[in-house]
């Protein structure tokens, strides 16, 4: 995913920076939650693009590493409130790899702010509008990832 | 394909006698009896390296131990073979399984970045005596990443490594350069066929080291030393320092050490790139021979002939992997030994892993620590 360049001669003095953003969700809450943010018509920010695993557990640190690798700004994982997980414990595993990722980011060199854990229930359609807000402000703070080519 | 034909040529395939000691000889045969070097060579042959063998998965699981190419009677650089074969393959889009979800794989490849600012330093504790310029430079590698990767399951602190070299340089009178600037060495991308991003990190270790004006470069892991010291200079030139596994630096500052006695019965796992690859077998014996009333029992495959940790670079671990380190920790616990020391973080690291997954019995449930760590604990 190659980056894209801002247009020849950069006439626009100042270019407003638009962060790429994955966002991990999970198929049983965040998932339909930001559906459900769709449905009651919800307005926030689109700078990001929604992946859906069936639990947030299953999100690797490898998986979050590779966004960045391909030229994320920022990552996001979103699951089910801890105790309302699909499968009994895939946010607690969840938690888990979000620690390990945390390290790793840190020893990268990458701001931790750069990666995000939030639960997010199906019903919670303007909380996931408020969530992506924030965390897509976070990063546009943060400014172009350092990994870039 | 041309550079495929290239490798076969060079690697000498075309004089296997089809004898089959490699595949008797390997590792991975022995577990998996739809893998077998032998065939792979002669498929080579047959097809000039053709779509059929690159697209094949097995070909991802050759460990490049280097055991059967000790065996070979006409001298076949399996390995070499294999390392060519597997860029070829990434070339046309085919892979292996990366283990750990490809974090590793990611890491490296994200080191290339020129821009990144890592902040590796964390481990550096204040009774350690560091430099930023000097003339021996304490190549430190992945050790901070797998620290965050593995600490909370494998209960392994590996910069207790990067912690004990730097006391056992300090004893010695050394204050070694370390530097925050450092990569990855690159040795998992070279062995899984990414040899662009290689090429990236081994051009910038091998600038940044020379910026610090390090004439010896010491490491304390076996991949590193052999990356460093045989394979950068294929790939970038003459290189300028000199580089060394830490037990070949100790044993030429034999006389600056004073180790408290230890009576302990240990066993030492040569990694393959240490003493297959690097032909240093004597060196970390030597080493743990300086501490007074250390007992090393030697394993029944030690040495050149030791067997292998069971996975290499960071890919296909499975099945396989697991027979071979359960073998391997069986034939440790046989020799009465009550510590396996090692002196590669990855062996390390696989064999905590075997025995973390609950597979360990009474028998093989042993102490694995890295040679460093342990003459350090008798400073």
């Amino acid at each position: 995913m190659a980056r894209k360049k801002s247009p020849a001669g950069g006439k626009k003095k100042k270019e407003e920076f638009v962060p790429r953003i994955v966002v991990f969700a999970c198929n049983w809450c965040s998932y339909a939650g930001a559906d459900s943010a769709g449905v009651n018509r919800i307005q926030y920010s689109p700078h990001f693009r929604v992946i859906r695993t069936m639990c947030s557990g299953r999100v690797h640190p490898g998986f979050v590493l590779r966004a960045f690798e391909m030229g994320a700004d920022g990552v996001l994982v979103s699951g089910c409130h801890i105790g309302d997980c699909h499968y009994i414990f895939g946010n607690e595993r969840a938690v888990e790899n979000y620690e390990k990722m945390k390290a790793l980011v840190r020893t990268l060199g990458l701001e931790e702010g750069r990666i995000g854990l939030e639960w997010v229930s199906a019903a919670e359609g303007p909380r996931w509008g408020q969530v992506i807000d924030e965390f897509v402000e976070r990063v546009r703070r943060l400014g172009p990832s350092p990994v870039g080519r | 394909m041309e550079s495929v034909i290239q490798s076969i040529r060079s690697s000498r395939a075309y004089s296997c006698l089809e004898c089959g000691k490699c595949t008797a000889s390997c590792p991975i045969a022995r577990f998996n009896g739809a893998f077998s070097p032998r065939r792979v060579v002669a498929e080579a042959i047959e097809r000039g390296g053709g779509e059929h063998l690159l697209a094949d998965e097995l070909l991802w699981e050759c460990l490049t131990c280097g055991i059967c190419e000790l065996r070979c009677p006409t001298d076949v650089h399996f390995g070499a073979l294999v390392r060519s074969l597997r860029a070829a393959a990434v070339e046309r889009g085919f892979a292996g399984h990366p283990s750990h979800g490809g974090v590793l794989q990611s890491l490296m490849r994200m080191m290339t970045s020129p821009t990144l600012k890592q902040d590796r330093m964390w481990w550096v504790t204040e009774d350690l005596e560091v430099e930023s310029r000097g003339e021996i430079l304490y190549f430190v590698g992945c050790l901070p990443y797998f620290d965050d990767l593995f600490a909370p399951d494998l209960n392994l602190r590996s910069t207790d490594i990067a912690r004990s070299t730097v006391q056992l340089l300090n004893a010695a009178g050394i204050k070694p350069v370390v530097d925050s600037n450092e990569r990855c060495c690159g040795h998992d991308l070279l062995w899984t066929g990414d040899v662009e991003n290689f090429r990236r990190l081994a051009e910038h270790n091998v600038a940044a080291i020379r910026e610090t004006g390090a004439t010896v470069v010491v490491t304390a892991c076996a991949e590193c030393a052999k990356t460093l010291r045989d394979v950068y200079p294929e790939w970038v030139g003459p290189l300028g320092f000199e580089v060394k596994h830490l037990s070949s630096l100790i044993v030429e500052h034999a006389s600056s050490f004073r180790f408290k006695e230890n009576t302990g019965k240990v066993t030492f796992q040569d990694p393959c790139r240490l003493s297959r690859h690097m032909g240093e077998v004597a060196a970390p014996r030597q080493a743990m021979g300086l501490v007074p009333g250390l007992e090393l029992v030697e394993m029944l495959h030690s040495g050149v002939n030791a067997v292998c940790c069971g996975t290499s670079a960071w890919t296909n671990c499975g099945q396989t992997s697991r027979s071979i380190q359960a073998e391997r920790l069986q034939e440790a616990g046989s020799t009465g030994a009550a510590t396996l020391v090692t002196a590669c973080p990855k062996c390390q690291i696989h064999f905590r892993c075997a025995l973390s997954d609950g597979r360990a019995d009474a028998e093989n449930n042993m102490n694995i620590q890295d040679l460093s760590v342990l003459l350090a604990s008798c400073l």
